[in-house]
């Protein structure tokens, strides 16, 4: 049987903002090196086959699983972490209705609800709820029933568009 | 009742308090046991049973012992030379057979999964490259992996010191329900089967521990719902006095009941840390959960119920049947689920005559354990859909014939023919709330229009009921080390703010939160000058932790009584300041006021530095005691909560596929601390309960494997196919408290399952098919209604 190689390559990138340079292991993926290289711990690993979304960042705008991306890959990218968009206040009213109705309990799938919602939230109008369910129906929350997720999803989108 | 909150209902409890601690959660700076990592740590990968049953010939650990960045590799047997094998023995059920289940499997392994050699190396990848260096020479056992086959005495025993694989059988008998059964006019009867699933908390099962070497302490960081559990087991088990073992139980990502079990490979770790002197943490990946989390249901029942001329249900007959996979679940027994399951059964009717078997087999599969609503659901589904049939076979009303057949609420305090006991419940009161939601009439109407159209729609409306807060009554007898008590710290800090510590904890629920409006209200404190502290067994009052829906029930209970003696402390600190009696004296809204007149007098800052910088004003003698600490024992069993749940589905008799129009439910907690609180349990319960009954199934094939040990093929509740969810509450507060709080934590997955059951067999109704067996597959739906064709065109 073969060991799997720990051959390792430099690479430099955006986290959150700051230039980062890290040599890191082929084999590592990208929600591994944030949370072990970089102690972003916000980014969680629950399945780290694509199923559940309690991965999910944000890289170069768009955003993907932390779990199905390698680290390499990142090269050169712009990455955002749950801790980078909470302090620069871009979530912030999306949060504050998480919040109000409690679309959080365990809170281990909530910082890549956050990042699948603030998706939606950010390419404005004022979708349905069957549209937001939609939407969020890549991330798995086992305590919620979802339903003051889509409500907090619904609410922030209603308040940005002024209505 | 005076409301609980001694400010005349104008306080924090009833109010939809958001949580404190939600906050980090939401912005990523949760610290869940992963999250941890300390100097000097290692990292614990387990090499898993290939088969479902087998012998352990021989290890080989050498190559993986060389591999890069292995520090140790550890066998079951160098495990048990310094951890006691567990063995989970229900004393107060005779007859109950448990064999005993080491850590880390020695030379038989008795499911797939169960784990046999730990890796320990310098990070996880390391550590599981290893793994698959390590070789096990297996002689493969013949598997036991069906029910009825396990519980034939002729199959051949997992445990042969057992004698055969029934683990545990139990009758119960109230009139004489073969009797009542054949005088019945009516009698319907129904098979069920509820598929084995898993609990899927997204964070996966993780422990870091610490073995401290020169004092000889075990600190642990625990993914679990019970750090007084786990103290108590590391403790005896591996051979350490108590107050050396310290366990910590951090954010955590999901328990319900789960994290209330003790996992061999858990133990195992805190046993390997002792080994090798150095921190080792472990967290389950996805495919380790699906193999080695406790599982939970696996039941199959036939039942049958008899009514009489005026549409009176008489008589019950209920056969359960189960398997507990192959070891009973320490500390709790697996063997839970059928006793819940046949005592709950028909316990919101005023039948007379009940019979109720449960027999529990061991086989070749994942060990049951604890899950959200432990049998519960079962014996209610059990009940309602045979409620259902009764109603239709007599031509009455579902709805209708439910209210004549309710215990009457003058008939309170009762003992169900199940043999729960019950001071009262508000069945009557939750039926008419939840049709008057569901707007039930309607609903009929709408389903005879469009059945005209060929579509198929299904109104459930099911009872359920929730034995929550399990007290001393139960647990006791059974010599199982489970603290049935709660207890809560309250601290006045010396700025005027408070500090509270309770035993029991929180993954979610909003416990802490509702603690802090219990004790901001006694006190007369917002909640935003308290903090609460859990989750560690080394600092907070010892107790449960989270289990059996008792958070509020008993933790709330404890720390009203802890911020009541609190109170009085604090007044008779301020008489003796302000040279008055205590009686002159009230507390609220955080300042000591004249308590005829209202004036304020001085506040708890002013109070507090006195109380701990300036005794020397105070008269010789005084002693502060601004530190209380209360416990709550409960005088019951368990308390029963209870409501009704109503559900439209629309069956796709084509395809099979089931759609989810609505949800209702009416629930009765008690008393009601916190309604957002609640609201979200009942939520986040209903939505498991749907899971369970519509898509999850560990499925094992006749040789022991786990088929679908991914979350690609083991189907969840995603937000796209779930309905919003109306919810009325019923409020009756308990009368065995002061605080009157029930129990929440179980009531909707409980009721979901039920009245899915009752919704999709509503619509099959015309077509003369109900179903049998959960989940129900598309293909299960396809498959009784061409039965039912069958059937129909043959006669």
């Amino acid at each position: 049987m073969n060991i799997m190689s720990e051959e390792t390559v430099k690479i430099s990138l955006t986290v959150n903002g700051e230039p980062i340079t890290s040599t890191v292991p082929v084999r590592r993926h990208l929600v591994d090196f944030l949370r072990l290289n970089l102690d972003l711990t916000g980014s969680h690993l629950a399945c780290e086959h694509g199923v559940c979304g309690a991965c999910t960042v944000r890289v170069d705008g768009a955003a993907v699983r932390g779990c199905l991306m390698l680290a390499v890959q990142a090269d050169g990218a712009n990455v955002e972490t749950i801790e980078g968009l909470s302090d620069s206040g871009e979530v912030a009213d999306l949060q504050a209705e998480f919040e109000v109705r409690n679309a959080a309990q365990c809170g281990y799938c909530t910082p890549g609800m956050i990042i699948t919602s603030a998706e939606l939230v950010a390419a404005g109008g004022l979708p349905n709820r069957e549209t937001i369910r939609d939407h969020l129906s890549g991330n798995l929350c086992r305590c919620t029933g979802y339903q003051s997720i889509i409500d907090a999803v619904e609410e922030t989108m209603n308040k940005r568009a002024g209505t | 009742m005076t409301p609980p909150d001694g400010n005349g209902g104008e306080g924090l409890v009833g109010k939809r308090v958001t949580r404190p601690n939600v906050r980090r959660l939401i912005h990523g700076r949760g610290r869940y046991t992963d999250d941890i990592s300390v100097p000097q740590m290692l990292h614990i990968a387990f090499v898993r049973s290939t088969y479902g049953h087998a012998k352990v010939k021989s290890i080989e650990t050498s190559a993986a012992e060389t591999a890069p960045g292995v520090v140790r590799v550890i066998t079951g047997a160098q495990v048990a030379e310094i951890c006691k094998p567990m063995l989970a023995i229900a004393q107060h059920r005779p007859g109950h057979k448990s064999a005993p289940q080491y850590a880390l499997a020695v030379d038989h392994v008795c499911y797939q999964g169960e784990p046999v050699v730990a890796v320990v190396a310098s990070s996880r990848a390391e550590a599981e490259d290893a793994a698959d260096l390590v070789t096990v020479d297996y002689e493969e056992l013949p598997v036991v992996m069906d029910i009825m086959e396990a519980l034939d005495p002729v199959s051949t025993p997992i445990h042969p010191e057992l004698g055969d694989n029934q683990c545990f059988e139990h009758t119960t008998k109230t009139g004489d329900a073969a009797s009542a059964l054949s005088a019945a006019k009516l009698t319907v009867e129904h098979k069920f089967e509820f598929g084995r699933h898993t609990a899927v908390t997204l964070e996966g099962r993780a422990i870091l521990a610490h073995w401290d070497h020169v004092e000889e302490r075990l600190t642990v960081h625990h993914s679990h719902q019970s750090p007084y559990q786990m103290q108590d087991v590391f403790s005896r088990h591996l051979d350490i006095p108590e107050h050396k073992v310290r366990v910590i139980t951090p954010d955590i990502g999901g328990g319900f009941g789960l994290k209330i079990n003790v996992h061999g490979e858990e133990l195992a770790v805190a046993a390997i840390a002792k080994l090798i002197g150095k921190p080792v943490k472990f967290t389950a990946d996805r495919l380790e959960s699906f193999v080695a989390d406790c599982q939970t249901r696996d039941h199959l029942c036939t039942a049958e119920m008899g009514i009489d001329e005026n549409g009176k249900i008489t008589s019950m007959n209920f056969e359960n049947a189960l398997s507990v996979g192959a070891y009973t679940a320490y500390i709790r027994f697996g063997l839970a689920e059928g006793m819940m399951a046949i005592s709950c059964a028909a316990a919101p009717y005023a039948l007379t005559d009940y019979h109720a078997r449960t027999r529990v087999a061991y086989v070749n599969k994942g060990i049951v354990g604890m899950f959200r609503g432990v049998g519960v659901p079962i014996g209610c589904t059990v009940t309602e859909v045979l409620v259902d049939q009764a109603a239709a076979k007599a031509g009455i009303d579902p709805v209708e014939f439910r209210r004549t057949n309710y215990h009457k609420d003058e008939d309170y305090p009762l003992v169900s023919v199940g043999g729960y006991s019950a001071k009262s419940m508000s069945l009557h009161k939750c039926l008419d709330a939840c049709v008057n939601i569901m707007d039930y009439e309607a609903l009929r109407a709408d389903q005879v229009a469009r059945r005209e159209r060929n579509i198929w729609r299904g109104i459930g409306v099911a009872t359920f009921v929730e034995a929550a807060a399990f007290g001393p009554v139960y647990y006791g007898p059974s010599g199982a080390r489970v603290s049935t008590q709660d207890g809560c710290t309250v601290k006045l800090e010396p700025s005027g703010v408070v500090r509270v510590m309770t035993s029991v904890t929180d993954q979610g629920q909003g416990t802490l939160t509702g603690i802090a409006q219990i004790v901001g209200d006694q006190l007369g404190v917002d909640i935003e000058d308290i903090d609460v502290l859990a989750g560690d067994s080394a600092t907070t009052p010892y107790g449960g932790g989270a289990w059996a829906s008792r958070g509020m029930a008993m933790g709330g209970e404890a720390a009203l009584h802890a911020g009541k003696a609190l109170k009085e402390n604090i007044l008779d600190l301020a008489s003796s300041i302000l040279q008055t009696s205590s009686s002159a004296l009230t507390l609220e809204g955080g300042e000591i006021r004249d308590a005829v007149s209202g004036e304020a007098r001085m506040d708890l800052a002013e109070l507090a530095k006195v109380g701990y910088f300036r005794q020397d004003t105070l008269p010789a003698g005084t002693q502060p005691e601004l530190m209380v600490t209360r416990h709550h024992v409960p005088d019951t069993p368990y308390y029963i909560a209870n409501g009704v749940q109503g559900a439209q589905v629309e069956v796709d008799i084509d395809t099979g596929f089931i759609k989810l129009l609505g949800w209702w439910v009416a629930d009765d907690c008690g008393r009601v601390v916190n309604p957002l609180m609640v609201d979200e349990q009942i939520r986040g319960g209903v939505i498991q309960g749907i899971g369970n009954t519509l898509y999850e199934h560990s499925q094992y094939d006749e040789t022991g494997q786990l088929l679908n040990a991914t979350l690609a093929d083991y189907l969840l509740p995603m937000s796209g196919e779930m309905p919003d969810i109306k919810i009325a509450h019923v409020e009756t507060p308990l009368t065995n408290t002061e605080l009157g709080a029930n129990g929440i934590g179980e009531s909707g997955t409980i009721g979901a399952i039920a009245v899915l059951w009752c919704a999709v067999n509503d619509a099959l109704r015309p077509l003369g098919a109900q179903v049998t067996k959960q989940p129900f597959t598309p293909e299960h739906i396809l498959e009784v209604i061409s039965a039912a064709k069958e059937k129909y065109e043959t006669t």
